[in-house]
Formats: structure tokens, sequence, C-alpha cells
């Protein structure tokens, strides 16, 4: 169960996602970002339910559309809006701009560019925990797309028959690019792969807090015990396109509508918080306040760091020491 | 110094590494129970256990990136692929993962892990297994390059690989695996990057060269002896870094550069030495050099066929003939 410090600490992290996202499409469209901009508009509850659950210890490995993990574990709105300014104040000194945002102290192993890429990669974190007798958990967050990668089927695999702590939270949001799902993968579910592992797969609604978080919950708890690895789906929906020049001719305006009516995350979970009597509807809109104000004084940081001096555009190829 | 193969030397210092720090730890297909096979794992499991000499299941990607994440998350592993030519299986993981994760993270992240593997001709196992791959790891940025081409330097560059902090492609050859030499008792020998080494000394032509072709290019060294002409023959052993200083001062010497290689001629790395040591050089240089690498065809299973695509003894005897235009 959620109980009220936990609620609110998701319910906060969900604004602090959604603001920094809508933040990052109003700059882009004003010129002020630019590159390859993913964003997670609508699918806040799956990064905030999981991330509630880890501490520092716990490392996770994300994707393209990895703002929200990142933020979720740890990562500050000032220095990731930095990033993807391309500033030298950003998380990768302005090298690496929105698809590589990583905190190793903070057990964040990377947003990962590649589709599919940073699922092997959570799975070898994964792995270092159980070499050193660590009481913690690995997650590899990744979309419906990635899971028709090699690296889902391998990384799953090796997982399972090593019996490791890694839980692999997929985010399908209905689309791969433009592809939809019906037409790219040949299950109704994709936690129905789970069977061909060994191991639990379960699908849940991917806007439910609640939902996300049980689920977790319970992987986590299977996870520690030594008892491996489960796929959990959370069916969910990106309110913006694929990425931010994305045409969207693959589906409707009413389609689009219909979800942020009808399954907002935020709007659903603070109408759970209130009836539960865990928040009142000015803590939760003091909570919305507070992120805005925080997202402000990011933009504020983010346009006013520097660029970075290409003098040192060679740095960190190699570690030096 | 004990007379090992060049396959034991790399045991050894597997062992000695594994002994000294608990976090090296080696994965790969069939290292266990068969010790890899050339045997460079033999028995380890025994003294180890097998969740460190771990065996994987035959999924290239998942082992590079798996070794990629746990030298992420604190350890050290050697991770080993059964040839060089399967690291297409797990170019992803390899060149836009391994390699760059440091860089892309902003300096932030520390990727201590070797990839071992073996390459080459010499064992009949034809297109997709005989390659030689090492010019392509010199040519992404990110990843050191090192290729011992006898049995202490497999130790020395072996413990250094372990040793370092960044992500090191480790090159093997097959057939260098039974070749026997006296390696270092010492277990902290180690050979930096960026050294070459000159194999032998000589005063009319320079000869590049690394791998199995170190002792072709010493047998052709030994015919030119007998026709009056003094080779000086010089292996780089690391790629990346490079240590173009000792071939630039060698070419200042003898005027003359060969450069060989078992890879494939076209773009291989011996093209990059040349430009180099040709800025570095130019005025010192009394013939165009010369390049010899395998020829713009796959590998091919018959040993006459294959032996026609790599470059021969001869072909270097009289590349550096021409070069003294003898």
């Amino acid at each position: 169960m959620i109980d009220k410090k936990t609620g609110l600490w998701i319910y906060n992290k969900m604004h602090e996602i959604r603001d920094f996202e809508e933040t990052a499409w109003t700059l882009f469209t004003e010129n002020k970002l630019r590159g390859s901009v993913h964003l997670y508009t609508g699918e806040e509850a799956v990064a905030a339910s999981v991330c509630a659950q880890l501490t520092d210890e716990d490392l996770i490995a994300s994707t393209h559309r990895g703002h929200g993990h990142c933020i979720g574990k740890g990562a500050e709105l000032d220095r990731a809006l930095a990033e993807l300014m391309g500033k030298a104040t950003g998380y990768c000194k302005g090298r690496s701009g929105s698809m590589h945002i990583a905190d190793f102290t903070k057990g964040n192993l990377g947003a990962n560019a590649i589709v599919g890429g940073g699922i092997p990669i959570a799975t070898g974190g994964a792995l270092a925990l159980k070499m050193q007798n660590k009481p913690n958990v690995a997650v590899a967050f990744f979309g419906d797309g990635a899971s028709n990668q090699g690296t889902f089927h391998e990384s799953i695999n090796m997982a399972a028959v090593w019996k490791l702590p890694c839980i692999y939270v997929v985010e399908n949001n209905q689309f791969g690019m433009t592809v939809p799902v019906w037409q790219s993968t040949s299950v109704e579910n994709i936690s129905d792969r789970a069977a061909a592992y060994g191991i639990p797969g379960v699908t849940v609604d991917g806007n439910d807090v609640v939902a996300v978080y049980e689920a977790f919950a319970a992987a986590k708890e299977r996870a520690i015990k030594g008892e491996g690895p489960t796929i959990i789906e959370c069916k969910t929906y990106r309110w913006r396109g694929h990425w931010t020049g994305d045409p969207e001719v693959y589906r409707t305006r009413e389609e689009v509508e219909d979800w942020k009516e009808n399954r907002d995350p935020i709007k659903r979970f603070g109408e759970y918080l209130v009836k539960k009597k865990l928040a009142t509807k000015k803590e939760l809109e003091e909570i919305a306040a507070a992120a805005a104000k925080k997202m402000e004084e990011a933009v504020e940081f983010a346009l006013n760091s520097p660029e970075p001096d290409p003098e040192h555009v060679m740095d960190d190829v190699f570690y030096e020491g | 110094m004990a007379k090992l193969t060049y396959a034991q030397a790399i045991r050894k210092v597997i062992q000695e590494e594994m002994q000294r720090d608990d976090k090296v730890f080696c994965m790969g297909e069939d290292c266990e129970k068969l010790g890899g096979v050339f045997g460079t794992t033999r028995d380890l499991y025994k003294e180890f256990g097998t969740d460190r000499i771990r065996n994987t299941p035959i999924s290239e990607s998942a082992i590079v990136g798996a070794a990629v994440g746990a030298a992420s998350a604190g350890m050290r592993p050697i991770a080993e692929l059964m040839y060089w030519d399967f690291a297409f299986v797990a170019a992803d993981q390899i060149f836009n993962q391994m390699a760059k994760t440091r860089y892309v993270f902003g300096g932030n992240a520390k990727i201590p892990m070797v990839l071992r593997s073996q390459q080459g001709t010499g064992r009949g196992n034809a297109a997709t297994h005989s390659q030689s791959l090492e010019t392509i790891f010199m040519h992404i940025p990110g990843v050191k390059v090192a290729c011992p081409s006898t049995p202490a330097e497999a130790a020395g560059l072996l413990r250094t690989a372990i040793r370092d902090d960044n992500p090191v492609c480790f090159f093997e050859h097959k057939a260098l695996y039974i070749t026997k030499g006296e390696v270092p008792d010492d277990p902290d020998f180690c050979i930096p990057f960026g050294k070459a080494d000159i194999k032998r000394e000589g005063t009319d032509v320079t000869i590049v060269t690394n791998l199995l072709y170190v002792s072709r290019a010493l047998e052709a060294a030994e015919e030119l002896a007998k026709e009056g002409i003094s080779a000086e023959v010089i292996d780089p052993r690391t790629l990346v870094p490079f240590d173009y200083d000792t071939v630039e001062a060698s070419v200042k010497k003898t005027g003359r550069l060969v450069v060989v290689h078992e890879a494939h001629k076209n773009c291989g790395w011996g093209a990059q030495v040349i430009t180099e040591i040709s800025n570095r050089a130019f005025r010192y240089l009394d013939a165009a050099p010369i390049h010899l690498g395998a020829k713009a065809c796959p590998l091919p299973f018959n040993p006459g066929l294959e032996a026609a695509v790599i470059p021969s003894v001869k072909e270097i005897v009289d590349a550096c003939k021409a070069t003294l235009y003898r």
C-alpha cells in the first residue's frame, strides 16, 4: 500500500516530470532546444511509481524517452534541462543532449539512445549487485519497440538463468515511433513473453499509479529474495509525438484527446490521494505550484549557463586516472 | 622466468588478477569446464567457482552489455567472445555502448572491462571465423586495442588491460596460443600501452607489423640479411594508443617503411601508419612506403586458397627490396 509520504513523493515527481517535458516542448518550439527530444508526457505514473521504491543503491537503465526515469532517479531539473540545451553545466557537459543523461552516484546507469540498448546494461548491473551480495535491484526501462530487439531476448533469458535481481519494465505506449503495436508485435500483451523465460509477467494499467506500484513491489520482493527477474508491462500512452517534430499521421486527434481527458495519470492519482485521505486538495495544489516554480528556476539556470568550451571537446574519451 | 605458452600466459594472468582483486571475474561461452576453446581459463572455475568463471548463453550482445553494466556498477569484468568475428553480433553494445559510455556521460563513468577474443587464419575456420578485425576497433574512439605477439606480451599487456579503468579490446591470435616463450614470474609484470617493441634492429628498412605477422616479418628479415639487407622489425603492441614515435625514429634512420598485417589491406591500420609517418618524416623517406595486407576477399577454407589471400613471407621480402630499388 502507498502511504502518505510515498504518495506525495510520487505526486510531486509526476508533476516535476510533466513540467519538465512540457517546458522542453515549449523551448523546442521557440528554437531554444534542438536535436532529438522524445517526451514522456502522459507516461509519468510508470517512472514515478517505480522510482519511489528505489534507493541510490538500486540501479536503472533508461531509454531515448528517458527524462522521466532520470528525474525519478534523482536527476536535478536544472542540470537535466541544461543538458537538453547543450550547456556546459548539463549532466553530460553539453555533449549528449536529451538521450544520455546518467548519474552513477544516484544509481542511474544512463538513458540510452539505441532502442533496446540499455536492457543488457541493466542486466549487468543486476549481475554486479548479485555478485556483491547487495540487497538491491536493477530496473531496465524500455518501450514496446525495444521488446522486439534481440537484446530483450538475450538479456531476459540470461537474467532468468542466473536469477538476477533485474526487473524489466516495458512501457507499452502503443507505438514504436509511428508503427502501432498490433503491426509490430506478435502477442496481445508483451508480458506474455515472460512464459518463454519461465518467469512471471504481468500487464498493468500504466496510467494507474497504484497498479504500477503494487506490481513493482511484488517484483522487487521476488528479486531481492533471489528468485529472479519479472517482466512488468505498463500499458500507457504518449501525449506528444515520437519526437518533437512528429506530424502524427498515424493516430487521430480524438484518440489523443481521449487519453488526456479520461486517463491522465496525474489527475487520477490526485483524486486517489484525496479520496483515500492521504492528501488534501490544498496540499496537492501546493506540490504542483512548487514543482512549477522549480521548473522556472531550472529554465533560468539553463538559459544563463555557459556554452561548453570546444577546447575540452576531447576530454573524457578515456579515463586518464 | 618460466617457459609458458601464449595460452598459459593468459591463464596465469587471469588467475593472478582474480586472486588479487575480487571484483575481477570472467564471463563467456564455455569458459567454465572447457576453460575456453584454447584453455585460457582452464580449471580456474575450481579455484574461483562458477560465479566468477561464468558460463554464458550464446548471446554476444548480452555478454558485452552485461559486462558494461557490471563494470558501471563496480565490477571489473573480463568478457570473452569465442571469435572476434562474433563482435559483429554484439556491435551495438561494443561500439555504441561500451566505447562511448564515458564520453557521452560527461566523464562521469568508468568502464573498467576487458573484451577478449582470438582471431586470424591458420586453423581452416573460413570466412566468418578467420578475420583480423583490430582496425575496426581502432577506428571507433573510446576503446584501447592491444595485440600481443608473444607469451610475455600476452601476460604483460593483459595485466595492464585488466588494471586499466577503460574498456580494452584484447586481440589474441589463434595460431599463437601454442607458441612458447619466457614469461616473467612477477605478479605485477605489466607492459605499458603505447610502447612499441623493436623485435629486431636494422638499418636499411623498417617493417611494422603485429600478431602472427611479427614472426613472418622476422623470417623475412632473416631472408633479407642473407642478401645483405638489414631490416628493423617493430611491433606496436597496442594500436590504441599507438606509438608513432618509435616508428618515426626508425624510419628517420632507415628511410624506408613497409607495413604488413593479416588484416585486410583496404583501409587497414597500416594505411593509417603510413599516412602518419609520411607526414612526420616525409623528407627522410627514400622510397614510397609499401602497405601489405589481406586481399579484399573473404577468407577461404582451403589452406592453399587461404594462403593466397594473406601476405606471404616472400611478399614481405620483395616489398622491402622494392623500397631499396632491388
